[in-house]
């Protein structure tokens, strides 16, 4: 599902990383965990193809990124990877409702109705669907953003930080809604984080 | 989704910023479709009206108050001239129609016009029902006096004295009937009561009889006597056009104006008036493509977040840009609307004011070729400054700006 082999990237300074070659299988989950500032965001960027690599190659759903044009390159993020912020992104001049259908309009102009509303169902998120992004708790935001990480199934959800503002009741919370709806969608997950607590609840482990 | 509806929501959320913008744009547009209306419609309406006639005698003043009441019927008459010295001109062989008008009497502010039926002929004014003046006081009405005052065949009215309804004494002796009503000919006509000239002499002979009794002389003085208001020429000859005003203006106590050439000088002075006005409206479109460039510009950095994330979603560079675009386009295309409506209801409501003081009303009409041009100018400005505005777009770092946050 998700192959990396002598992946590299060289940053603005000068400075180069490598990373250790990750292999993931379709539905898989697997935690990368590190501590700040050794590259771990750099990575979600490099799997989601928004920064070249220096070197290695990126396979992802038995594509290779690499051999991407530009405009390919946006069409498969869109379709095949979902992203689950550490801090919130939303459009805020659409409502909730709006938010999501819009993750659903890219690249393919899709409107799944329903899907939008098992998901938000599940994620308690029924009603507020009219409701703008702004006025939503932390909670109800930190869930829509989870809603649009995976609205479009996405065969790879990449989570990064998803803990990390969250309490300790929270965050077991968060780590069970992200694998159950990446199984219900049957996508890989990939969570990258910093914190300590999500270890016990993957087996599936890479240390940066 | 469509990346419109994305572009509408966002212009909408910052309703401040829009209002401003929209309200340049409407002030400039207006003022241009305003202004070329007027001057578009003013123009096409004084060269109908002026067509049948090359040039016009009357008494010596201004050359354009002459064309202005003898022709156009707006002001007042330079005075009157005697119908024996015309007839010399009548007959000068350069020449091929000859028409006197002689007025002097309203009726509720509609002026009577005593002439020959040639007048109505020269302006294609036909009858829509009723027949032709055939003796004195006998009248028929141009379609707006008669729609305006609700005249009917067979009606009966007294005549005012003066051009203006306000004032003047009623000629109540010498009531006039309608025996005709004109189709609309879209010229001066469909503003005049027309009758013949005797009906004006007569009206105006029994006036003096009345004050002044036993000074009319006999009947041969008071034919010598007989004035008309002007004499309206139609050369035979283009000849004509460069001989007999010169020579009627130094040999003659009367004076010719060519009504072609006094309403190009009227237009020109008129020209240069809307010349400024469109000078301050584009200035004014300049200033609200500014402004759309600077709410654009603050939004785009506003959004860096927002545009980053649509790039997660999938969306391509150039989509990015085209949304900064459609932004842009969808304000000028709503301020433009608005502002040619609102310019269409200024000319609306100028006409109703003209229409009451002169008897020029303007139509407001569909959207005509120069206003296609405004629309693409006006597009042209907005799609700049969103370019302009959105070359931040190009360089947006989605990465570093996602993780900034």
């Amino acid at each position: 599902m998700v192959k990396t082999l002598n992946l590299a990237y060289s940053y603005v300074n000068g400075a180069e990383i490598a990373f250790p070659d990750i292999e993931l299988t379709p539905g898989e989950h697997l935690l990368v965990i590190g501590p700040s500032g050794v590259g771990k965001t750099t990575l979600l960027y490099l799997l989601a193809g928004l920064l070249p690599p220096l070197r290695g190659t990126i396979s992802i759903a038995g594509t290779e990124l690499n051999s991407l044009t530009r405009k390919e390159l946006d069409n498969f993020r869109g379709k095949h990877i979902g992203i689950v912020f550490q801090q919130y992104h939303f459009i805020k001049s659409l409502n909730v409702s709006d938010n999501l259908r819009l993750r659903q309009s890219f690249p393919e102009n899709a409107n799944d109705k329903q899907r939008r509303h098992e998901l938000s169902e599940r994620l308690g998120l029924t009603e507020y669907l009219n409701e703008k992004v702004m006025s939503l708790s932390q909670g109800q935001q930190q869930r829509l953003s989870i809603a649009l990480g995976m609205i479009h199934r996405p065969q790879l959800i990449l989570a990064d930080e998803p803990t990390s503002n969250l309490d300790d009741m929270n965050c077991v919370k968060v780590i069970d809604l992200l694998k159950e709806e990446a199984e219900i969608c049957k996508s890989s997950l990939l969570i990258i984080t910093h914190d300590l607590r999500v270890m016990s609840h993957f087996q599936n482990r890479v240390m940066l | 989704m469509k990346l419109s509806y994305l572009a509408y929501r966002n212009m909408v959320s910052k309703p401040l910023n829009l209002l401003l913008s929209l309200l340049l744009l409407l002030l400039s547009v207006s003022l241009v479709t305003f202004v070329i209306q007027v001057s578009k419609q003013l123009d096409g309406q004084l060269s109908k009206n002026i067509a049948p006639f090359d040039m016009v005698v009357g008494a010596k003043g201004s050359p354009l108050q002459l064309v202005l009441s003898s022709v156009l019927h707006i002001d007042v008459p330079t005075g009157n001239i005697k119908l024996k010295e015309v007839a010399a001109i009548q007959r000068h062989p350069f020449i091929q129609t000859t028409i006197p008008v002689s007025y002097g009497d309203n009726y509720k502010g509609y002026r009577i016009l005593g002439t020959e039926t040639g007048y109505l002929d020269l302006y294609n004014a036909q009858l829509m029902e009723g027949k032709l003046y055939e003796k004195s006081f006998e009248v028929v009405a141009g379609s707006t006096v008669a729609q305006k005052l609700g005249l009917k065949v067979g009606d009966n009215f007294v005549s005012s004295h003066g051009l203006a309804s306000s004032g003047g004494e009623a000629h109540d002796d010498h009531p006039f009937v309608i025996t005709g009503i004109l189709k609309s000919t879209g010229t001066v006509v469909d503003q005049l009561l027309i009758s013949n000239l005797e009906s004006i002499w007569e009206v105006h002979d029994h006036g003096e009889d009345g004050h002044q009794e036993g000074e009319g002389g006999t009947l041969e003085e008071q034919e010598e006597e007989k004035e008309i208001t002007s004499l309206l020429v139609k050369f035979k000859s283009p000849l004509g056009m460069v001989q007999l005003p010169r020579f009627i203006n130094e040999n003659t106590s009367m004076q010719a104006a060519l009504p072609g050439f006094e309403v190009q000088r009227l237009m020109g002075l008129l020209g240069s008036g809307a010349q400024t006005v469109n000078g301050i409206a584009f200035v004014i479109l300049l200033v609200s493509g500014l402004s759309i460039f600077i709410s654009l510009l603050k939004t785009i950095r506003e959004r860096r977040q927002e545009l980053a994330l649509l790039r997660i979603y999938g969306l391509r560079t150039g989509q990015l840009l085209w949304l900064a675009l459609l932004e842009g386009l969808l304000l000028a295309a709503i301020g433009f609307l608005s502002g040619w409506f609102v310019g269409r209801l200024g000319i609306w409501a100028v006409s109703r004011y003209t229409q009451d003081s002169y008897g020029y009303g303007l139509q407001v009409t569909g959207p005509d070729k120069m206003e296609f041009l405004l629309l693409g100018l006006t597009l042209g400005i907005a799609l700049m400054a969103a370019l302009l505005a959105s070359r931040s777009i190009f360089k947006l770092n989605v990465a570093k700006t996602l993780s900034d946050a």
